[in-house]
Formats: C-alpha cells, structure tokens, sequence
C-alpha cells in the first residue's frame, strides 16, 4: 500500500532517517538517567566530562563498586517516599474507580439519548476540558480552607474525579456509540428496565472501552501536579509533589540523587504500564478521532 | 430515552462536574472582586529619656482577627484587574503615550508581569502545536513504512515522552542539559564556548522550553496519524490511479482530505493542552525568562508570607476568557454543525 502511494527512494531514505533520530530523541533521555541513578552525583552532573557518568569513576572511589544504591535509600527510606508512593497508589486507585463508575452511567446516557441537552452538556464537558486545572484549583483553596477540608486525600480525589469527568464523559460516549442500540433495546423488549439493560446487554461488551478509559483516568490523577501540589498537606503529599519538595529543601551533597532516583521510581512504572497496554493507550488516543 | 431515566444516569457525573467545575469558576470570579485586607496599623506613643516618638507597628492580633472575621478580604471591585500585576492600564497608556518607537512599546510592555506571561503561553502554544503535528506526522509516515515486526517496539518506544509525567519529563531534560549534564556539556564542546548555558539567556531559555514541548507532545499527533494512514480508503486510491492521478494529486485529493478531520482532532486537543503550558517551567526552573499565565496563578497561591487569592482569581479569569476564545471557532463549527443534523 504505502509503496503505491508514494515511493521514491529519497523520501523513504529521508523519513527514515527522521524516524531513526525521533527514536534516539524518545529513548535517550530515559535510559541515560536510569543507568545515571545508579551513580553518585559526582558522577552523573561531572564537571570534567560526562564519560564519567558512564563508567562511574566517583562512584567507584566513594562506594567501591560501579553501581549504587544511595540514590533510593537515601529517597526511599531516608525521606520516606515509600509514604508518597503509597499516597498516589490511594489517589490513583479511587480516582480511576470512581471516575469510571460516574462516566460509564453518564456516557452511556448521552450517547442513548437524542436530545437538545445532550449536545451542550456535551459542549459543556468541552470547555470544562480546556479550563486549565490550576484555574480551578486557585477557586478551590479558600473554600476548602474554610470548610477545613484542605490537606486530605479524599478532598483531592473527588476533586480528580470531577477534572477528569469531562474527558471520561466524552471518551466513553464515543465508545459507547459504537455500540448498537439495538442491543440494549431488543433487551427492554424482553422485559428489562434501563438499568438492567445498560448492565446486563451493554457492560459486557464494553469492557475494553472501559479498559481505555480507566487507563487515561489513571495517567491523569498519576501525572498531576497542580492539584496533588497545593491541595495536599505535608504527610499527604503524592509522588510528583514529593519530588518536586525534594528539589526545594537545601542541597546537601548527593540529596540531587534523591531526586533523581525517585524521578526513575515515579517512571518505571509508567513504562510498564505501556508496556502491557500499548494497544489500549493507542487505540484510546485516537478514540475522540475516529468519532470526529 | 426518558428525560427521568437520562437523569438517573447523568447526575453523579453532572454533581461532581457542577460541585468542582462550575461552582469553582463562579468562586474564583467572585474572589477576583476582593483584596486582602491592609495590615491593622497602631500608632503608639514611645516616651523616653530623649523625649517622645510616635511609632507605628502592625496589630498581628487585630490583623489575623480580621482576616478570620471576612476570609475573602476586602471588596476591591475591578481594581485588581487593572492594576500593575495584572491588564496594568495606567503602565500601558503611559508607555503608549510616551514611548520611543514600537521596540521600546514592546520592550516595555514585555516587562509586565502579566503580559510577558501572555506572550509567552501564546507563542509556546501557537509554535508547539503545528511543530508537534508536523513531526508527528513525518514520525507516522515513517512508522508506516516499517515492518510488522518492528513496529510494536518503535511505538513503544515513541509513547515514553507523551506518557511521563510533564514535571518528571522535564526535570530529566533539566538535568541533561545543566552544565554539568550531557546535553549541555556537549553544546559547550560543540560551540567552544564553556560559558555556554541554555539557562543564561531569555531566547535559549524559551527555545529549550518550546523544543521540549514538541518532543513531549509529538507522539500523540503521531499515534493519530498513524491510525489514520492506516484506514485509507484503498478503493479511492486505486481508482485515482487508474484515472491516471499521479503520486502528488493522490496525496493532495485522496490522503489530504482523509486526514483533514484528524489534523483538526489533534489541534484542538494540542491547543488545549499547550495553552495550560506550567510543569516545564517549575521542571526547568525557568521562571526568571519564561513565565505562564498558569504559572503566575501557581506562584501567587504558593506565596512565602500571604497567599495572594483576589490576584490569583483575576489571572484565573483572563486565563479562563483566553480559553473561551482559543475554543470560539471551533464551538461556532460545531454549533452550525449540531443545527444542520437537526434540521
């Protein structure tokens, strides 16, 4: 196919080579800095030359041996980021669930229904979509304040929940859409109420759609920062803020590193989870796309 | 479907988007219109042997019983909007009125907090949106070529910098090209100049952000395009071939107009992603030469003494009417759209 639309040898060549360039640029950066957090900060910001964060000549004198861990001892038991990591694990889990129960009943609605509303709820959820989140956050501090609910992890996920509606709502109208009403009309027919219909003949086929979703409303409570950053106290901090708390304390010698290894603990993750669901995470992107 | 039934479906999502959505933008345009209060202020005499002085101190007592008493503040009306930190009305007709040419207006003007940020989000949105689609979609062409085999592994690989955290992603940026990183080592070596420093200058600065932008957002202009090459209508294609079309008349009426939806689809999606531009600039420490309207919100909520509320909200709004207007022709599109269907 391709090579019927438009082959010539230069062009293959040249978009080769851009592809063969793009990957260097997406990979690079990432294996540079996990194989970097295995050294001490001597090593990985060298003044005499960045070969050394390669074979590790610091890390060999201060350590006696080419690998450390200092890195995620000092991040991980030291600052207690195990508490942060356990903290997002809370926030992520709640956000994803209770963002797909509330979407999944309300995508399923607008897609069934033909009403006026429908459309401008729909627009509605559009211009929520495009409200920079910390717009809203600098709408929520001196409430919270005031009603003393500042600070604790349940006030930050329903406030996830809530951002992350619109997107949920129009992901998986698209979705459901594509399913025929047919299904769950023939199965009111058959004596169902809606309810029964909606759980009974259309959630079972709606899993993958479901699947799609909950992986984007994870990645958008896991990848915060606005909200997690100046909605959470102390104690209740998640990863992304913790990291960035790192940052702001006073440098001590090699306390960078701490920030470096708990950057790679907040990635690998992530990798993973493409890894496994890469066909999900591409197929959910051009979701909104196909429906146009 | 019965409107009852559509509101038994559509309340939770309806509640908690009207609760955390709606209810905040009428907060924050409410908070928008009051002003901390001034400090209570006692003026003391102090009498001793050198005769007397007045002196006068803050009331911290008086001051936080105030604060307690009305937490929003004073009423300030439009005030805040139109004062220095903000549209700066007095400091633009001034520099309208007496000013030294059009690059002095617009140096001057650039050293307003709120404009310099202006300008910055619009040229980082209005450069990284079309860079983000152009590489994205040279990405996508070349992924197309590519065998079965491999093309699992390179998508992977192409997803990592769309899928890490912005403020993560932009910290390991941040430390390759420090001085003592690789990539800023390397420019050093490259342009023989050891001062050489991606930090130091306002231009540098602004064009490592846009470049990060595009590398963190051209994977999802590529998967798009991706999809959408390989659905081509086949068909059209051929028939365009036997009617003698050569290559370039079947990309510009074949493959151009199959992708045209997409390319709208991933604009309106990057616009508004590029719009709310602000981990890159906390990931980069780049606050000294790039600031963004989020970015200003940020820092007045995070403020080391007072956190500057009515200030943040009145940013909030401009920012909330600069949405409105980025997202007007598409809304009037889909509005003229939604009107035709239902005739």
């Amino acid at each position: 196919m391709s090579e019927k639309i438009g082959y010539s040898r230069p062009v293959a060549i040249g978009s080769m080579l851009i592809l063969g360039i793009w990957l260097v640029l997406a990979a690079f950066p990432f294996i540079w800095t996990v194989w970097g957090s295995f050294k001490v900060e001597a090593d990985f910001f060298s003044r005499e030359s960045f070969w050394n964060a390669i074979t590790g000549p610091a890390t060999q004198r201060q350590t006696g041996g080419s690998f450390t861990l200092d890195g995620y001892r000092g991040a991980w038991v030291e600052r207690e980021f195990y508490l942060a990591a356990w903290n997002t694990v809370i926030v992520t889990v709640c956000v994803t669930t209770i963002s797909l129960f509330f979407g999944t009943l309300g995508g399923y609605a607008l897609s069934r229904s033909t009403r006026n509303y429908t459309f401008w709820i729909l627009i509605a959820a559009l211009v929520f979509r495009a409200m920079p989140h910390i717009t809203l956050v600098s709408g929520y501090l001196l409430p919270f304040f005031e009603m003393n609910i500042w600070g604790h992890l349940p006030t930050a996920i329903i406030v996830l929940v809530a951002i992350n509606q619109p997107f949920t709502l129009w992901m998986l109208h698209s979705f459901f859409k594509s399913i025929p009403k047919d299904l769950d009309e023939s199965a009111m027919v058959d004596g169902c109420t809606r309810f029964q219909a909606f759980r009974l003949a259309i959630m079972p086929v709606m899993w993958p759609g479901v699947i799609t979703t909950g992986l984007f409303s994870f990645l958008l409570a896991y990848n915060d920062f606005s909200v997690t950053a100046l909605l959470l106290n102390q104690t209740n901090q998640t990863m992304v803020p913790k990291i960035n708390s790192f940052l702001g304390t006073i440098q001590t010698e090699g306390s960078i590193m701490f920030a470096v290894a708990a950057t790679v603990s907040a990635t690998v993750p992530l990798f993973i989870l493409v890894m496994f669901f890469q066909r999900q995470i591409v197929s959910g992107l051009t979701a909104g796309a196909v429906k146009g | 479907m019965r409107h009852r039934d559509f509101a038994a479906f559509i309340w939770p999502s309806a509640l908690a988007m009207l609760l955390f959505i709606a209810l905040p933008i009428v907060s924050v345009a409410v908070q928008s219109l009051y002003i901390e209060h001034d400090q209570v202020l006692v003026t003391a005499e102090n009498c001793g042997p050198f005769g007397c002085t007045e002196e006068t101190r803050v009331d911290t007592a008086a001051t936080a019983a105030k604060r307690i008493e009305e937490p929003l503040g004073r009423f300030n009306g439009l005030g805040t909007y139109t004062n220095r930190a903000h549209l700066a009305i007095n400091e633009v007709s001034a520099i309208l009125s007496d000013n030294r040419g059009f690059g002095d207006v617009v140096a001057r003007v650039m050293n307003l907090p709120f404009y310099k940020a202006l300008s910055f989000t619009l040229l980082y949105t209005f450069l990284v949106t079309p860079l983000a689609m152009i590489f994205g979609f040279a990405i996508a062409l070349g992924v197309n070529r590519l065998s079965r085999s491999l093309k699992g592994v390179v998508i992977f690989i192409s997803l990592l910098p769309y899928i890490v955290t912005p403020l993560l992603g932009s910290l390991i940026l941040y430390w390759m090209i420090n001085a003592d990183g690789v990539i800023g080592a390397t420019l050093q070596f490259i342009f023989n100049d050891p001062d050489l420093s991606l930090k130091a200058s306002p231009t540098l600065t602004w064009i490592t952000l846009i470049v990060y932008g595009t590398w963190h957002m051209a994977p999802f202009a590529f998967v798009v395009f991706y999809a959408g090459l390989q659905t081509l209508p086949k068909d059209t294609l051929e028939s365009a071939m036997i009617d003698g079309a050569n290559r370039w008349e079947r990309i510009r009426y074949v493959v151009m107009p199959h992708l045209t939806p997409l390319a709208t689809f991933v604009g309106l999606v990057l616009l508004m992603d590029n719009f709310r531009v602000f981990e890159p600039i906390i990931g980069f420490s780049a606050e000294a030469h790039a600031t963004s309207l989020s970015w200003l919100i940020y820092n007045d909520l995070t403020g080391q003494v007072n956190q500057m509320y009515g200030s943040a909200a009145a940013t909030s709004i401009l920012t909330m009417l600069g949405v409105i207007i980025l997202l007007t022709p598409i809304l009037i599109r889909t509005w003229r759209e939604f009107k035709r269907k239902a005739h």
